[in-house]
């Protein structure tokens, strides 16, 4: 099973979990990771962020980034939920699962499906401070390293 | 017509969400770019090769350049900050 989707309401990642398991028979690992929003960035306290996105084509180049993963690396189930629109500080933002026969396919993939995620996909993040300020989140060159591993 | 859609922080410095724009035979998107650039020193800065991530035609990422058809809509996605 891959499952992919952008929503503005908060996920269980429980209940995620629970649902990715019921379709992932004969695996024995499971790797899953969550991003929320950080309190701080750039030193300056943060208030909320905004989060952008292009709708069926995100979508479309997250199944791609899957798909490359899945070239690599044997698993059976994938889920993705990225959340866009206004999120507070502690809010849950990603969440990435990957089902596999063995937990180093599941741990590779994970982290090959995120480093793709912030780097390819078609989102685009706002900071809100706490002072009322605000700026677009630029393209970090440490978030283009990571990706560039796994080139090699 | 063509229509154009700015994503994310283009929006706020070109100040348009999109617009349209007659089509013209042999148009890219190379060209269009092109075009776009020569707006004014805002517009060239704004659509400089190192802030534009991606194009993407009638919802299609391109990689390279491809021809526009009349009634194509085309998306300049800036950098993205994804996950």
């Amino acid at each position: 099973m891959i499952s992919v989707s952008i929503q503005t309401e908060p996920f269980n990642s429980l209940q995620e979990e629970s649902r990715l398991q019921t379709t992932a028979s004969d695996c024995g690992a499971m790797v899953s990771f969550k991003g929320m929003v950080r309190g701080h960035d750039q030193q300056q306290p943060l208030s909320h962020l905004y989060l952008e996105h292009f709708p069926q084509v995100t979508e479309q180049e997250i199944e791609r980034i899957i798909k490359s993963a899945q070239a690599r690396w044997h698993f059976s189930s994938c889920l993705v939920i990225h959340r866009v629109g206004k999120l507070t500080v502690g809010e849950d933002i990603v969440l990435v699962m990957v089902a596999a026969k063995h937990r180093k396919e599941a741990f590779h993939a994970a982290e090959f499906i995120m480093d793709y995620l912030k780097t390819e996909a078609p989102f685009w993040k706002k900071e809100f401070f706490l002072d009322g300020t605000s700026q677009w989140v630029t393209a970090k060159e440490s978030d283009t390293k990571e990706k560039q591993q796994w080139s090699n | 017509m063509i229509k154009i859609r700015y994503f994310g922080s283009l929006k706020e410095t070109l100040n348009t969400t999109e617009e349209q724009l007659d089509w013209q035979k042999g148009l890219t998107t190379d060209k269009l770019l092109q075009e776009l650039r020569q707006r004014d020193a805002t517009w060239a800065e704004a659509l400089a090769e190192k802030n534009v991530f991606r194009l993407v035609v009638n919802q299609q990422v391109v990689y390279q350049p491809v021809a526009i058809k009349e009634g194509d809509e085309v998306a300049v996605l800036p950098p993205v900050t994804g996950g």
